[in-house]
């Protein structure tokens, strides 16, 4: 074969191979790495998946939240405030804008006992900002000082 | 009445930046020397009325005007005045406000400087900016207006400015941020001005250079500022989230580092000219990605703006129109791009090929991480996910370890050809003291030999050796700004990689619950925790803790470093935010931040105590490379032209004569 045509077919290989492998990990780390969200109603249903790891979120119950005084562990509930609630677990420090009657994101795995065992507990940034997955819920009224409109 | 003036203003920059496109685009055209040049005194006097705008928003911040909507949502009478002048960028509609300014002064920059362009691609360059300046004003005008008025019920008292961004931070970091992402319109506009005129030789690349030169530098600060900012302010040590936000600025970074590189392969050898006209398209289409995504509101993440989807569909229109209409210019002209490509494997340009490929990949890789839930919810009807980090990570750092072990060739290659021998005869010393460091540092630094420590640490020095020895072999004698730039660039590159990797890898963290007089043990160090009192701040109340820290080994009674982490209180909102207390140091942080109280009885708080090793190296790293941009352009070379096509300029422009002139030999 001429080489300079050798040399082409040579390099088209090459890149085509690289391609594929290239596309075909990135692809599977990204199935890895997929977390599906559910919402409490799929939740208590059962239709989220058991010891997954998943993300769920809602809004925490008012007076739901307890901590153990002698380790990092808290218990809170997170509701719809349309009658699905699910308990959860958290071993760890929540972040600044976790309140109750506010929404959460958390992120971890079912357990078969109907409990989520969160690693990891993402709290909205500010009042105004409702995360999409979030958007259907209605944040339960809090008489206080925040006095904007919207939300 | 000065809000009103700021409106009104608004509007004379957008009726004045369309007359800039039609004047700057037809004018070129028709090789119209008098409409060319038009259009300097058109940007002047579209920054002018910008300039208003934004002086007219400040005012009504600093004078605490709460019948103006945005005002009232991002203000309070409490707030010192520096926050209230950065409260204006503070969210949606006056960040998107200075975002214009940046705009028009990049216009009046480059219709300024640009004096030494031939007239035609100046009034072109200054054409396409002025349309998308137009589109940039439309959107602000007819979506997101920030001079609205809460009349007549304006309230006593704004909302405050949220406690986070109550800091240094926000005043630095959006302006600057914008400079970088902004300023790839030129080089963006350069582009498109090279295809409309099919005039894509060597010159415009030179032209092009230093526009898309401070750009970067200005999007590397940015990007390293808002790192920073978030790793001391968010309270929890963190420095990279691969949130959607983060990405968004920085894929355009990704895109055009390709795009400097390529910018000087096409400048020197005029070869890779169809790589360097799309990675200037691509560049500025991914900085209004960027836009669409953190204006959106359609990804969940931390910085997002709280905007609605109508915002985003306008923003998704103009980049549709953008990114189609620059594209589709490619298509109709790519015939036009001759590249004489004639290089061997071991060369500049084949490096630089790699270097582009590799960028292009990592772009291509966040890219898909990033808009993968969007694809996902419109696929499946609804269905919500997110991508995890350890996507981005998995893919990012291959791709970081293949670039770093081909940058360190990088100051011994030869254009078109070098030789196996001499390479490799180059290559020996560098080699040889990175792979001693590689395993020497893990050994003195933390005494155990781990293979990704011992890589780090290999990466890092074989990219600086490679390059001192490069410097040294030249002799000490000074070297030209250029070679100084790469040079300082790349070590910052070096730094970077250092400071990511290390950190990631060595960093202790561990969260406790700690009482009054305990203490815990956390890498070489000891925190003994002795409590917390109330303290008072301007608009705040605070919890602040005491630690003592001091080397694990010495005695409790060592001399050691205090440091008082606070949660405060703010009393507008009535928001918490964590105020973390950091002890830093070159080659490790201490870093502490209170949780929340676990036992109030006994004053006993959940605390979060990391080391963390190497993580300024990050940000030192960064401004490195800022700085080893910005050195490059003030090569003699760019001064050298400028005079000489200055003089000829004066002259009646030929097309012939104009291309003879600025391609000449630098």
């Amino acid at each position: 074969m001429h080489p300079k045509r050798r040399n082409r077919l040579l390099a088209v290989t090459f890149i085509l191979l690289g391609a594929s492998a290239t596309i075909a990990l990135v692809l599977s780390a990204l199935n890895e790495n997929l977390n599906l969200f559910y919402p409490p109603d799929q939740v208590v249903a059962g239709a989220a998946p058991i010891d997954t790891r998943i993300r769920a979120g809602g809004m925490v119950k008012s007076g739901s939240v307890e901590r153990d005084p002698n380790s990092l562990e808290v218990r809170f509930v997170v509701s719809d405030f349309q009658g699905s609630d699910f308990p959860v677990r958290f071993n760890g420090i929540l972040p600044d804008l976790f309140r109750e009657g506010q929404g959460i994101l958390v992120q971890g795995e079912l357990q078969s006992s109907g409990e989520f065992a969160a690693d990891e507990v993402l709290a909205k940034h500010d009042e105004n900002y409702m995360p999409p997955e979030l958007a259907g819920m209605a944040p339960q009224n809090e008489a206080s000082a925040e006095g904007e409109g919207g939300g | 009445m000065i809000p009103e003036a700021g409106h009104a203003a608004a509007i004379v920059a957008f009726v004045l930046s369309i007359l800039l496109a039609l004047v700057g685009l037809v004018g070129a055209a028709r090789r119209d020397l008098v409409l060319s040049r038009a259009t300097g005194s058109l940007a002047a006097g579209q920054w002018v009325f910008a300039a208003v705008a934004f002086a007219a928003l400040t005012y009504a911040f600093v004078t605490d005007d709460f019948s103006v909507a945005y005002v009232a949502e991002n203000s309070n009478s409490l707030l010192p005045w520096y926050y209230k002048v950065s409260a204006v960028w503070g969210a949606h509609e006056g960040s998107f406000l200075l975002w214009i300014l940046v705009m028009a002064s990049w216009l009046l920059a480059v219709a300024l400087r640009g004096q030494y362009l031939p007239f035609d691609i100046r009034a072109r360059v200054l054409g396409v900016m002025g349309l998308l300046q137009t589109g940039f004003l439309s959107f602000l005008l007819f979506t997101s207006n920030p001079f609205e008025r809460l009349l007549p019920l304006a309230p006593a008292d704004g909302a405050d400015l949220n406690p986070l961004l109550q800091d240094f931070g926000l005043i630095v970091h959006p302006p600057l941020l914008y400079i970088g992402y902004v300023g790839f319109s030129v080089a963006f506009s350069f582009a498109v001005a090279a295809l409309l005129s099919g005039r894509l030789d060597a010159a415009w690349a030179r032209w092009s250079r230093p526009w898309t030169n401070v750009a970067w530098a200005f999007l590397t600060v940015g990007i390293a500022l808002g790192s920073w900012w978030a790793y001391y302010e968010l309270g929890w040590g963190g420095w990279w989230f691969w949130d959607p936000v983060e990405n968004s600025s920085f894929m355009p970074w990704l895109a055009g580092t390709a795009l400097v590189h390529s910018l000087a392969v096409s400048e020197k050898r005029g070869t890779f000219k169809s790589w360097t006209v799309l990675l200037a398209l691509t560049v500025f289409s991914l900085s209004l990605l960027g836009a669409f995504i953190v204006r959106s509101g359609v990804l969940t993440s931390v910085h997002a703006f709280a905007v609605d989807p109508t915002r985003g569909l306008f923003i998704l229109g103009f980049l549709g129109l953008v990114v189609g209409g620059s594209l589709t210019l490619y298509a109709l002209r790519a015939s036009l791009i001759r590249s004489a490509a004639n290089y061997s494997w071991l060369s500049r340009e084949a490096f630089m090929l790699i270097n582009n490929v590799l960028l292009v990949v990592a772009m291509a890789l966040v890219l898909l991480g990033t808009l993968y839930p969007l694809a996902y919810e419109a696929l499946t009807g609804g269905d919500k996910i997110s991508v995890g980090v350890p996507y981005f990570n998995a893919g990012f750092v291959p791709l970081m370890i293949v670039l770093a072990l081909a940058l360190g060739l990088a100051p011994m290659l030869r254009w078109k050809r070098t030789e196996a021998r001499l390479l490799w005869q180059r290559s020996l010393l560098p080699l040889g003291l990175s792979i001693v460091l590689g395993i020497a540092l893990p050994l003195v630094f933390t005494g155990a030999l781990d293979w990704r420590v011992a890589l780090t640490f290999l990466l890092g020095g074989w990219i600086i050796a490679s390059q001192l020895s490069d410097w040294l072999r030249g002799g000490l004698r000074g070297r030209r700004p250029a070679y100084l730039g790469m040079a300082i660039a790349h070590c910052g590159f070096a730094l970077c990689l250092l400071g990511a990797g290390l950190t990631s890898l060595l960093s202790f963290e561990r969260d406790v619950r700690l009482a009054p007089g305990e203490a815990a043990e956390v890498g070489d160090y000891r925190f003994a925790f002795s409590g917390t009192q109330q303290i008072t701040g301007a608009n705040y109340l605070a919890n602040q803790g005491e630690f003592l820290v001091t080397p694990k080994d010495a005695g409790a009674q060592a001399p050691g470093v205090r440091l008082t982490p606070e949660k405060r209180r703010y009393m507008a909102r009535g928001s918490v935010m964590t105020e973390a207390a950091i002890d830093a140091g070159l080659f490790r942080d201490l870093y502490v931040s209170l949780g929340e109280v676990v036992d109030a009885k006994a004053d006993a708080w959940a605390i979060r105590i990391q080391v963390k090793p190497f993580v300024r190296f990050i940000w030192l790293g960064a401004l490195l490379m800022a700085l080893g941009g910005l050195l490059a352009i003030f090569d003699p070379r760019y001064r050298r032209l400028r005079q000489r096509v200055t003089a000829q300029t004066d002259a009646v422009p030929v097309p012939g004569d104009i291309d003879q002139a600025a391609t000449g030999s630098v």
